[in-house]
């Protein structure tokens, strides 16, 4: 028990944080990343909600 | 007797899987609650096994007659003119259990001030003595009438933003009417004295496996319109809509993993034990917060503040880094409830960066909100609706200034167990969650009851002023009493005695108390004038053509 604690505690303080860390700087890097056709379709999704159908 | 096919007959009618499934499981387990009623331990769980056969027996009847009344055939999902057949039932049930659970959380509410400020509002009866009625509040307030918000507005967001109809049949109204009977179950089961005695998870062990059923059909209903959906690209308010979702299944279970006593009885023991037990409970209360009444209602706040202003979102890109960085750093913020605890000392300060930390997805998420007004400010002027929603995402932003604040040690040694407390928790509750949804509900009712707008924007109005008025008596009486106990509460005297015995913090209080009480009771008479314009509303007589306007926006 003692020992599932310890490696489970010293993973998420190590590869755990990284892991996070990464998973975020690759969210940032997907939406500010400069392309016309990205920009297109982020405009395209704030309009969904002020389309009529 | 004609031998001959009538060409004109409709198709033979069978029913649907679903329906016939139901059928066999809600007949059985009429029979399985009427056994528990007999063999029960107690009269009160005896009750509520009763509460469960009738309500099964009832969907036999229900599901019955809807099988008799229907048209064969499977439930088009376009209508003649090429549009998206809407299920909107579903959603106008919602809003209207969301209206009367508001109004009959704030009036418990306002009660248990009353009986805070006067003890003789307990009237001696165990069943409305303030410990009893202080759950019954908190559950009606956040999970009835914050509950059926979102879940009501959930299934009308998700269908207009894939722009298809709602995944099932049955399912959908499963949900929206198994969630409500859950509150019935755990409403009365708090004044009859039956809790866990968790926080914001009071209900026991039966209540919660029932919700557990009820909210994985929420989850595949939500998921199965998504998946359905003729848009390329899900809107952000779902994202937002599927993390409340989930994270609030994975929390209901965490919590709650508890061994009856016995079938027949209503008692339950947790699993988790001491200090693990408070820090389950902390990471499900605090989460609670940060995805039930924060993630879900971004969702409103993305969806109905640009609809409302005709604009979209003031950035889809900050919007998409607001919704990763929320849900990634919320979830580590709720050891900050158990400072200076037996918790280990290293998990506390976790909690107080992660609270510092959540400062910047919250307030970027305001900004967003607010600027998506950019270039429409007079608006704000204009329509008391929009007024409301953005003086919403105002106070999200002052209570998400406010709770980080708190959560750093030092603030919190003065702050914890004191009514500051309970002011901050009102700021976001009144201020952020409630307003947000009263801004969605004068949305949706004309868009939903097909009425050009709501029956009077000058009651919307007043309901604005009102309640505000009630915020602002409720809040500053709040910090005042809070600072004020916490500070009677380490003064010392020169000999390092205790300057100030409980009961004199207690007899400071009780002006504070009265002004909240009389915030409550202004906040409830805005919920009331509510009430009335949604009622007027709904039965108001539209001209024909005017229906035309049905699904637009406001003008």
């Amino acid at each position: 028990m003692h020992e599932t604690y310890l490696w489970l505690a010293s993973f998420a303080q190590t590869w755990g944080l990284v892991l996070f860390v990464l998973g975020f700087v690759l969210v940032v890097a997907y939406v500010f990343w400069p392309s016309k056709a990205r920009k297109k379709e982020f405009d395209d999704a704030a309009n969904i909600p002020l389309k009529e159908d | 007797m004609s031998t001959i096919q009538d060409p004109i007959r409709p198709p033979a009618k069978a029913m649907r899987f679903g329906e016939a499934g139901l059928l066999v499981v809600f007949a059985a387990f009429a029979f399985f609650a009427i056994i528990v009623a007999a063999k029960a331990y107690t009269p009160a769980y005896a009750f509520h096994a009763y509460l469960f056969a009738a309500a099964s027996i009832a969907s036999v009847f229900a599901i019955g007659n809807r099988y008799m009344a229907r048209p064969a055939g499977s439930v088009p999902q376009v209508n003649a003119d090429g549009k998206p057949n809407y299920n909107f039932d579903v959603v106008k049930v919602g809003t209207i259990f969301a209206v009367v659970w508001g109004i009959a959380g704030f009036l418990v509410g306002v009660i248990a001030a009353l009986q805070l400020a006067f003890p003789a509002f307990n009237f001696d009866l165990p069943w409305i003595s303030f410990g009893r009625l202080r759950p019954l509040h908190t559950s009606a307030v956040i999970f009835a009438f914050g509950g059926n918000v979102l879940i009501a507005t959930s299934f009308y967001v998700v269908q207009r933003t894939s722009h298809a109809r709602l995944a099932g049949d049955l399912a959908p109204w499963f949900v929206m009417l198994g969630y409500n009977f859950f509150i019935l179950i755990a409403g009365t089961g708090y004044l009859l004295g039956i809790t866990q005695s968790k926080e914001y998870a009071e209900p026991e062990w039966y209540a919660d496996l029932f919700l557990t059923v009820v909210w994985v059909t929420y989850l595949l209903v939500f998921l199965g319109t998504i998946l359905k959906r003729k848009e390329p690209h899900i809107y952000v308010a779902n994202w937002f809509y599927l993390a409340f979702i989930i994270t609030i299944a994975v929390l209901h279970l965490g919590n709650n993993a508890a061994l009856p006593v016995s079938v027949f009885s209503p008692k339950s023991y947790i699993v988790w034990a001491g200090v693990q037990d408070a820090m389950f409970q902390w990471w499900y209360g605090h989460n609670a917060v940060g995805f039930f009444l924060t993630a879900g209602f971004l969702a409103l706040m993305y969806y109905f503040i640009p609809k409302r202003a005709d604009r979209p979102v003031y950035s889809y890109r900050l919007s998409i880094v607001h919704f990763w960085a929320l849900i990634f750093i919320y979830i580590w913020a709720g050891p900050h409830h158990l400072h200076y605890t037996a918790l280990p000392d290293w998990a506390q300060t976790l909690g107080m960066t992660f609270s510092i930390i959540l400062w910047m997805p919250s307030w970027g998420g305001m900004i967003n909100g607010l600027m998506t007004l950019s270039g429409a400010w007079d608006k704000l002027r204009t329509d008391p609706v929009i007024r409301m929603m953005v003086v919403a995402v105002a106070f999200y932003g002052m209570s998400t200034f406010e709770g980080p604040m708190m959560s750093v040690k030092a603030v919190n040694s003065l702050s914890h167990y004191t009514e500051w407390t309970i002011g901050h928790v009102h700021s976001g509750a009144l201020g952020w969650v409630a307003y947000i949804s009263f801004g969605a509900i004068y949305c949706m009712v004309p868009w939903l009851w097909n009425k050009r707008e709501m029956y009077s924007l000058k009651a919307v109005s007043w309901h604005f002023w009102v309640s505000t008025l009630g915020i602002v008596l409720y809040i500053s009486s709040m910090w005042v009493a809070g600072i004020l106990q916490g500070l009677m509460w380490r003064a010392y005297t020169q000999l390092g005695f205790l300057e100030y015995s409980f009961i004199e913090s207690v007899e400071a209080m009780h002006p504070l108390y009265v002004i909240r009480a009389l915030g409550g009771i202004l906040f409830l008479s805005g919920a009331l004038i509510m009430a009335w314009n949604v009622w007027k509303t709904i039965t108001m007589p539209e001209a024909a053509a005017e229906q035309k306007l049905a699904l637009a926006p406001a003008e």
